[in-house]
This record gives C-alpha cells, sequence and structure tokens, in this order.
C-alpha cells in the first residue's frame, strides 16, 4: 500500500517510516505568529530568563490582528514585539501594514513545497495550497518551539477530495469549499489531513487553492494540501522559496475517506449562521436582508476576489442600508488594486477600503455589529459572536455573493446580477 | 464538585472565550472574567475548583486561541468530558495541563444531579456509578500533561532553556 502525503512528510520529517496513528517529533521549518506574540514573549521569557529563540530563522512574525492599534494595550503589546524582533534578532519580522499573515507569509516566499509550518492561528492550513504540511498550534506550543524547535505530531488518516470539472461562471472556490465543509460536516475532517486531487485542480488559480486549504480547519482539519502543478510554480518563480521538496502521495495511498465533486454541478451557496457547516443552495436562502458586507480576510481578500466582486457590481452603487467594508489582505494586494483602479471604483460605489488586517473578521477591531445585524462576509467563520456581538447574524460567502448582496441590500445569487 | 453540562454539538472558541476579548485579555483572572461568556453568562461565577464541563463532539472546534483551555485549567476544572474534541483544541488542553475526557458514553449516560468523577490514572470515568473507560493519551503527551503543562514540562526537562 502506498503513502499519503502526511506519511511522507512526517517520515521525512522525523527520519523514519510512519503508519497512520504514529506520534512522531519533528523540527518545523517555520513557526509562525502574530499579534499574540507579545503573550508568547511573556511565556518564552518566564520559562527560559534570558534565553534565546532557538532557531530565530524560522520565526515569522507578522503583525495583523489589530492593526493600527485600536487601544493603548495593544500598541504596547506591538512595541514589545518589536523589542523582542531586535533582541533576538528575528529576520521575518513584518510590521503593521504589511498584511495577513496568511497573505504574507507566501508573498514573501516563507512557504515552500514540502515544508512543515506551524502557526499559532488556526488558519496556518492555508500554506497547504502551496504543498505544505501546515496546522494551527496555540500560544504556549509555539513558545515551546522558540525554546526546544520542535513538537509532535500524530500522523493523520487522510480523506480525498476528488475534483473534475472547472468553476463555471460567477461560481467560486469559495462556494466549493463551502460545499465541501457542509457534506463533511464541522468535524468531519478532525484529525485528518485532507488532500485536493483530481484534473480540475489545474483550473484552480493559487488564490482559489488559498480559499479551499484556508477553510480545511473548519472541517477540523490538521492540514489540508494540493499538489505542485505549473500554476504554483509561476507563483513561487520570483518569490524565492526552495520548490525542490514537493511531496505528493502515491497513487495507491491509503484514504480513509473519498469524495467526488464535479465542479460544473456547484452553484453559489452561503454558510448560514452560526456554523460554518450550515451551509445552503443561495437558491433556497431567500431574500435575507442584510445591514454590513465584508469583503476581505485571509480567505477572500485577494486581489482576485476584489476584481471578482467588481465584475458583479459594474457600476451600481452599495445599497443605502447597507455598510461595505473592503478588506485587501496585504500591501502587495492593496497596491495592486490601487494601481488597477479598484479601490476608487469601490469607494466610488460607497464602499469603505481598511488596511490589510483581520480586524473585523474575529471581532477584533472595526466594523463590529450590532444586536440584531446582519453580515455577510467572505471570512471562513460565523461563529455567534464572532463579530463583536453575540445578538448579531453572520453569512458567509464568494466575494461574488458579497458583491450582488451589498448592491441588492439583500443576500443575492450573483449569477442573476445584469 | 458541579457539572457544567451543555447538550449541544461544535462548542466553538468565540463561545467558550469571545474573539473581540483575544487580545484583551490573557491572564488568568482577565480571562476569567469572560470565560464561556456567549454559551453560559454565569458561568465564571458559579464555577469552582474541581468542577466538571461536559458536553456533546467537536468542543474546542474554530480559533486557536489558548483561553480557553487556560480559563478551564484557571478556574480549577477538574476534566472536560465530551464526545469528542476538535485537534487544536485537544492539543491546547494538553499544554495546559488541562484533562480531557473523550466518552460518547459516559456523556449519553449522564443524567443532571448524577455524581461524576474521573480517573485519569485507571482511564475510567465514573458517571452516576456507572464506569465508562477512555483512551489514555500516549505517554508522550501523558508526561506533558502531568508535569502541569508544556512549559513546565520544558522547564523539567530542558536545563537552561533553549541554548
Amino acid at each position: 500500500m502506498g503513502r499519503t502525503f502526511a506519511q511522507k512528510i512526517l517520515g521525512r520529517a522525523s527520519g523514519r517510516d510512519v503508519e497512520v496513528g504514529d506520534i512522531v517529533f519533528v523540527e518545523p521549518d517555520c513557526v509562525l505568529t502574530h499579534d499574540n506574540t507579545a503573550a508568547i514573549i511573556d511565556k518564552f521569557e518566564s520559562t527560559v530568563p534570558g534565553g534565546k529563540v532557538r532557531y530565530p530563522d524560522k520565526l515569522a512574525i507578522v503583525l495583523d490582528h489589530v492593526v493600527p492599534a485600536a487601544s493603548s494595550k495593544n500598541a504596547a503589546g506591538h512595541a514589545r514585539i518589536r523589542r523582542f524582533v531586535k533582541e533576538q534578532g528575528i529576520e521575518h519580522f513584518y510590521d503593521a501594514g504589511t498584511g495577513i499573515c496568511h497573505q504574507v507569509l507566501p508573498e514573501k516566499g516563507l512557504v515552500a513545497p514540502g515544508a512543515v509550518i506551524v502557526g499559532s492561528d488556526s488558519h496556518t492550513c492555508t500554506y497547504g495550497a502551496f504543498n505544505a504540511f501546515a496546522a494551527g498550534i496555540d500560544r504556549t506550543e509555539a513558545a515551546g518551539l522558540w525554546i526546544t524547535g520542535k513538537t509532535w505530531f500524530k500522523v493523520p488518516p487522510t480523506v480525498s477530495i476528488e475534483m473534475t470539472g472547472h468553476l463555471v461562471g460567477r461560481v467560486s472556490a469559495k462556494d466549493l469549499i463551502l460545499r465541501i465543509v457542509g457534506d463533511m460536516g464541522a468535524d468531519g475532517a478532525n484529525y485528518m489531513a485532507v488532500e485536493f486531487h483530481g484534473p480540475a485542480i489545474g483550473s484552480l488559480r493559487m488564490s482559489d487553492r488559498m480559499t479551499m486549504a484556508n477553510m480545511g480547519i473548519e472541517m477540523g482539519a490538521k492540514l489540508a494540501v494540493f499538489p505542485v502543478d505549473r500554476v504554483t510554480q509561476e507563483y513561487l518563480r520570483n518569490r524565492g522559496p526552495d520548490a525542490s521538496r514537493t511531496m505528493w502521495s502515491d497513487v495507491d495511498a491509503d484514504f480513509c475517506q473519498v469524495r467526488e465533486y464535479n465542479l460544473e454541478e456547484l452553484e453559489p451557496v452561503v454558510a448560514m449562521p452560526h456554523n460554518v457547516d450550515n451551509v445552503a443552495p443561495i437558491s433556497e436562502v431567500g431574500k435575507i436582508e442584510v445591514d454590513q458586507v465584508f469583503l476581505g480576510t485571509c480567505t477572500n481578500g485577494r486581489l482576485e476576489d476584489l476584481q471578482a466582486a467588481l465584475d458583479v457590481m459594474g457600476e451600481a452603487s452599495v445599497h443605502e442600508n447597507v455598510r461595505m467594508i473592503v478588506g485587501p489582505a496585504s500591501r502587495e494586494v492593496y497596491l495592486k488594486a490601487d494601481r488597477a483602479g479598484l479601490l476608487a471604483r469601490f469607494v466610488e460605489a460607497g464602499a469603505m477600503v481598511i488596511p490589510p488586517g483581520c480586524g473585523p473578521c474575529l471581532g477584533a477591531h472595526m466594523g463590529a455589529l450590532a444586536p440584531g445585524e446582519r453580515c455577510l462576509s467572505t471570512a471562513n467563520r460565523n461563529f455567534q459572536g464572532r463579530m463583536g456581538e453575540k445578538e448579531a447574524e453572520i453569512y458567509l460567502g464568494s466575494a461574488e455573493t458579497a458583491a450582488a448582496t451589498a448592491i441588492a441590500g439583500h443576500i443575492a445569487d450573483p449569477r442573476e446580477v445584469r | 464538585m458541579a457539572v457544567h453540562y451543555y447538550d449541544r454539538d461544535d462548542i466553538n472558541t468565540d463561545l467558550l472565550f469571545p474573539g473581540k476579548y483575544t487580545y484583551k485579555c490573557s491572564n488568568g483572572p482577565e480571562i476569567k472574567e469572560h470565560l464561556l461568556e456567549d454559551l453560559d453568562p454565569g458561568f465564571a461565577e458559579k464555577v469552582q475548583p474541581g468542577d466538571i464541563v461536559m458536553a456533546g463532539k467537536n468542543f474546542g472546534c474554530g480559533s486557536s486561541r489558548e483561553q480557553p483551555s487556560v480559563g478551564l485549567r484557571y478556574v480549577g476544572v477538574d476534566a472536560v468530558i465530551a464526545r469528542s474534541f476538535a485537534r487544536i483544541f485537544y492539543r491546547s488542553a494538553i499544554n495546559q495541563g488541562l484533562l480531557l475526557v473523550e466518552s460518547p458514553e459516559a456523556v449519553d449516560a449522564y443524567s443532571p444531579g448524577d455524581e461524576v468523577e474521573v480517573d485519569p490514572a485507571r482511564g475510567v470515568v465514573t458517571v452516576g456509578g456507572e464506569d465508562f473507560g477512555f483512551p489514555a493519551l500516549p505517554d508522550e503527551m501523558l508526561e506533558i500533561l502531568e508535569d502541569g503543562g508544556l512549559l513546565a514540562h520544558i522547564r523539567k526537562t530542558v536545563k537552561g532553556g533553549g541554548q
């Protein structure tokens, strides 16, 4: 029987043949932390007073969750992180304004195929789009990694998602991954690896693959990974990571579950409150009025998403009852969108463009909801209370659906616009 | 000893500790104030050391924020018993020295008012007088848990720290 991606990569990283269920100790290639670095510094310094980070070159620190600082307390946290970065000689530090970590790391060439990456953020699984073994951990474990350089993994069983066809019209990769999460359930891939397979992959852009890998955690997955192809290589070419350690499962690998999707049969979907797996076809959702539309986040804040939204909006303005917030995922995305005239079009349409960051998605900074309000968001989570208010409702959809909704004032099918 | 029983699945990290406080609270007393705020607003006031939290499947799904596991450990919860746990929360609980008991049978057997006891050494949870086994942690993880969490474990095993 052949081996899965997870078996191969954990086998290589631990230096032995591994079976599903084995516990292995590995030294990750990269340890990501963000604004929570301030709390991790506390843990690090109280455990090894005056200690040095074991592998400072493996650390990546991105300030993105509450930027620019919303309060003096946030600012003090950021200041502490900047001091620590200097003291410890940490090279890969990206200050407020660079962007959301999961967009920044690939842009800066820190995500290599076949790498093992951990991060104190659950959406670290995004890097699976680039064929990395990438998983979320907590702050304490990040502190432990700074000290010892290693951690443990249990070799996971693997689910294979086999995809054929190609996305049609205004149906997007977001609709596809929401459909998959809806079918699998919020714990359908708990403790498991998810591998994406099939001829459809060649038609998916890196932005699409990032959207999909990003949401692996929403079905509980440890990692969600794509193979490397020309599209990946094209993205990586000028960004510099070592692309020689590409890894993929054997054709006769042992999958615990196989699911098949024909992309041509999909329609836009919406995740209804308050769970990501509560997925409904947009044709069955009805005209639910919304107060806010949020286009952005590590799931759908890329140039392709902004362009797709504007393609739907055309010359139309944001509905008078709707606040539309647009958050480009990084400075690079922001600049490209600006130079292409996209940001001006959003502003002209009545939207607010915010600096690159995570804030509104988790109710940490800007874009909070009032009791009883509804938001259609392109984020990855619609948990109760997530955007700052327990008595509000969050609906998740694609950039296209967000755009259609923003101009209609109610949840709307992007295929029916114009 | 009281059992805080929540008869629902997918209790996520926002319900355990709302995201809006994630960058405002990181120590025990600050976390306690908002622990389970959107799930059970009275929890912080009524919870006592030695209490047990019980729930359905996929407990702790969502964010990697550690305030839920740090908070439950800080208030002295003896164990969380659930049908299953989300993986990041599961790791985080070990890292905090918080005992998790995965036992759908124990959750099924529970009726309000039942006495619940956990014996981690024997791997047995007792609900209303009936015993249920639960899977033991692998040795490597058990050591971390028994040392009181990952950083305590590192203090013990890595003398002098990183370098």
